[in-house]
């Protein structure tokens, strides 16, 4: 019965995004329709001919991979894609001629740019949370899976968002909040398929064995949460029209913008970092293969940094139209928030006490450990720019764009990285991976290319600040904007080779995981079982 | 095999000194019962204290109709406006001398003081208000209507004066009725295809390039009958009208045959904004601040 209210949804749905597409009022909402309309009449096929077959039922007692697989493929595909945009976007900027005029209102910087921080937070970052979720809560509550397929739904879903995000950028549909640009479709679809990871993930952790909840899940319970919180409030948007990308949004003006970097701040806070350190709690005791360094601390640093994390918004509109007040806050609570930041950190590294002398031969665990350097780095570098004084000379330069990247290639990217060594022999079964020597060879090019991208953002956003506050002993402006511009020139080209050298490291890791499963020694006894009782 | 290791077949094992753990295991991995680092704590404790004290001294807590304002008396938006005021009155003076000044008669040696106010302000203002079509050295835009500011060529006039009028009201725009105005005929429904090829030929011979001559011996005359009453007979041009010196080597769209055919069939139309708030609702720069870029101008090379 069940199968043909599935048939009577998905054939529903097909149709409506058919007619949709007919009454398009521009081209993003018509190649979204389409998509639907695909993804729709894909799986209405696929459950058709399920149909009336007899189920083989899924073994309880064996831990569901599947999804884990692919969403680490996914990881690195889409972090190759992301990383490729960035070092596009990058050399645009330093060579303006690269918007070339062929491609004008399609890959000019400005369709590019979103693509690119999407690709890498959402695209990236999601489906490596995506991986760590399923993997970690499986393995920490010694439980199947909750829900059948509905992994697969999360999985599948959250790329159909992904390529709906990035053709939309591209066709020029946004809502112009940074990193919550998708319209109100791909918001709406977004939405269903979080739901549905959050029924996921509690589902598991509801029939879960062990007595205990484990502080990963913690994190990644409190992320899964607060983005669907963060998500649905700040795209409170009224359509313009049911066949049409363009919407209103509800709140307008100071109003707008405090929502929006209350979203922003927090998709930084929740996304990157309580999702990547429920990543850190479970990967950097495994690979160093020592206990948490402290209970203790895990538990107050991780309620100290759920609670203070949402209030740090307004750091982010410092000098605007935002009152004092609320700046006060926020620059208040971002200072505030330093130490429990600073929790997972040192969380991370002391877990390696008794176990340091591991970095001289495993260059994976090494990968690992300077992610918590970098993240150690930019939350205090964080909490220091929030400072009103700090940002009136670090607001709108490239320091900002320098501090994101310390955080996003450090933490989140060379965590990331870390974890897809660990997985990939394990979710193959192989004994180990293909070659130890180029995971040296990605992590060296991967720091090189993160200190040269940081560093050039130091001296070009710091160069800019002071230019465009010179005045002179009458008061005069002395530098004009197009002036600084053409002083971060040798700056850009920088930022760009560091990019280009971050990328050659993740490509060489796509080679040696590829290796890993094609070529890597299978492992005798392939223990995927979940525990009995 | 044990039901506990059965449970965790990757149950991490401890070390020789290693503290006690909870006695938790998930998938392996244990947990110390380490206390809270001393440091860490007190370090948080001292910035909980801070973010207190601060929030004392600074506008903070949202209370029903405002917000506590902060002992310190703090505002953002009243210390730029202190800022402003300051820098205002500093330099009240020598603004009111500079509105009240013959503008020929600043110059390094009689009036340094002054001189240097107006380049120093001039700069700055052509920095923000200027450069996006002059660019940043005044060098202009080549062939694209942008002009170069740092030659002698000007199209309404090269003198202090010229320059502080077209400054003040612009050209070619409707916020100003005393903005500089003309218009060239658009020829391309005017005359035949033959009679354009003659007469940019007969330009292009003018300004000393290589040319047609029988087209450009032939375009003489259609030059002289559309052309000369703005240009003037001998192409020099006339600063009054804005009809730029066909003769030099200097040119505002191009100095191609192509581009020149494009003048002549379509016509151009370059337009800037009005600056002075006295003279109309448009302009952003008070009567000082136009008297200093115009001087500033001036001093680049091409005054006259």
């Amino acid at each position: 019965m069940l199968d043909y209210v599935k048939l009577l949804i998905l054939g529903l749905v097909a149709i409506c995004a058919a007619i949709a597409a007919q009454y398009a009022r521009d081209a993003a909402y018509l190649v979204h329709a389409l998509l639907i309309m695909a993804s729709a009449g894909a799986l209405f096929l696929w459950q058709l001919r399920r149909t009336g077959e007899p189920r083989v039922p899924a073994p309880a007692n064996e831990y569901m991979d599947g999804p884990v697989r692919a969403a680490a493929i996914a990881t690195a595909f889409w972090g190759v894609v992301g990383f490729l945009v960035g070092v596009v976007i990058a050399f645009q900027l330093a060579f303006p001629v690269l918007n070339f005029t062929w491609a004008e209102g399609y890959l000019n910087f400005g369709r590019l740019r979103p693509l690119h921080t999407s690709a890498v937070i959402f695209a990236f970052g999601g489906n490596a949370l995506l991986a760590a979720s399923f993997y970690i809560v499986q393995r920490t509550s010694a439980a199947r899976m909750w829900g059948g397929n509905l992994a697969w739904f999360v999985f599948l879903g959250y790329q159909l968002f992904i390529v709906m995000a990035a053709t939309g950028y591209l066709l020029g549909s946004t809502q112009g909040q940074e990193y919550a640009e998708p319209e109100w479709l791909v918001d709406l679809w977004l939405t269903i398929v979080w739901v549905c990871f959050l029924l996921m993930f509690v589902g598991t952790l509801l029939k879960r064995k062990e007595p205990h909840i484990y502080v990963a899940n913690w994190f990644l319970l409190s992320f899964i949460v607060t983005v669907a919180m963060l998500h649905v409030v700040n795209n409170l948007q009224i359509p313009v029209s049911l066949f049409g990308s363009s919407s209103v949004p509800v709140f307008s003006g100071v109003q707008g913008a405090m929502t929006q970097w209350w979203y922003g701040h927090n998709a930084v806070g929740f996304f990157l970092t309580a999702g990547f350190l429920g990543m850190m709690y479970y990967f950097v005791p495994k690979q160093a293969e020592r206990p948490v360094y402290s209970y203790k601390l895990s538990i107050i640093h991780f309620w100290a940094l759920i609670f203070l994390y949402i209030w740090a918004g307004p750091h982010h509109l410092h000098y605007t139209a935002l009152p004092d007040w609320a700046s006060t806050l926020g620059m208040v609570f971002s200072v505030v928030l330093w130490m429990p930041s600073w929790g997972g950190m040192i969380n991370g590294l002391m877990t390696l006490s008794g176990a340091w002398d591991k970095l001289r031969t495993d260059p994976v665990l090494r990968m690992m450990v300077t992610s918590l350097a970098f993240y150690g780095m930019s939350t205090f570098e964080g909490p220091m720019m929030s400072i009103r004084a700090v940002n009136s000379l670090s607001h709108y330069t490239d320091w900002t764009i320098g501090h994101v990247h310390s955080g996003a290639l450090g933490w989140n990217g060379m965590i990331t990285f870390g974890m897809l060594y660990y997985l990939f022999p394990k979710l193959w079964n192989r004994q180990s991976l293909y070659s130890l020597k180029a995971v040296s060879w990605h992590y060296w090019l991967a720091t090189i290319g993160i200190v040269l991208y940081a560093a050039s953002m130091w001296v070009t956003g710091i160069m800019e600040g002071l230019m465009w506050r010179e005045v002179d002993a009458q008061g005069f402006l002395v530098n004009s904007f197009a002036d600084t511009v053409a002083a971060k020139f040798p700056m850009y080209v920088v930022r760009g080779l560091g990019g280009v050298l971050f990328l050659t490291g993740a490509l060489i890791m796509c080679w040696n995981l590829w290796m890993t499963v094609r070529k890597g020694v299978a492992k005798q006894d392939a223990r995927v079982a979940a525990p009995a009782e | 095999m044990t039901d506990d290791q059965n449970k965790h077949p990757e149950e991490q094992v401890l070390m020789e000194g290693d503290p006690d753990t909870t006695g938790h295991v998930w998938d392996g991995i244990k947990e110390f019962n380490n206390p809270l680092p001393r440091w860490w704590l007190w370090t948080f404790y001292a910035t909980c204290v801070w973010g207190i004290v601060y929030t004392v001294l600074y506008p903070a807590w949202p209370l029903l109709d405002r917000a506590t304002p902060g002992i310190l008396g703090f505002s953002t938006r009243e210390n730029v406006s202190r800022d402003i005021a300051e820098f205002d009155a500093m330099n009240t003076d020598i603004r009111a001398q500079l509105v009240e000044v013959t503008l020929s008669d600043v110059n390094p040696t009689d009036t340094p003081e002054l001189y240097n106010y107006a380049i120093n302000g001039g700069a700055a203002i052509f920095a923000t208000w200027c450069s996006q079509c002059h660019g940043s050295g005044a060098a202009g835009v080549q062939a694209s209507g942008y002009p170069n500011l740092l030659d002698d060529d000007w199209l309404w006039g090269g003198t202090i004066d010229d320059i502080h009028y077209t400054v003040s009201h612009g050209i070619r725009n409707e916020d100003d009725l005393d903005a500089h105005y003309s218009e060239m005929t658009a020829y391309d429904e005017i005359l035949s295809d033959d009679e354009i090829a003659q007469v940019v030929n007969y330009v292009l011979n003018l300004s000393g390039q290589a040319a047609d001559m029988s087209l450009a011996s032939a375009g003489e005359s259609i030059f002289l009958d559309n052309c000369a009453a703005c240009h003037q007979d001998s192409g020099m041009g006339d600063q009054f009208l804005g009809a730029p010196n066909l003769t030099d080597a200097i040119w505002l769209y191009g100095g191609t045959p192509e581009a020149i055919e494009e003048t002549v069939r379509y016509s151009r139309f370059g337009v800037m904004p009005p600056w002075s708030a006295e003279a109309s609702d448009a302009g952003r720069l008070s009567e000082a601040e136009v008297r200093a870029v115009s001087i500033y101008v001036h001093s680049l090379g091409g005054g006259q």
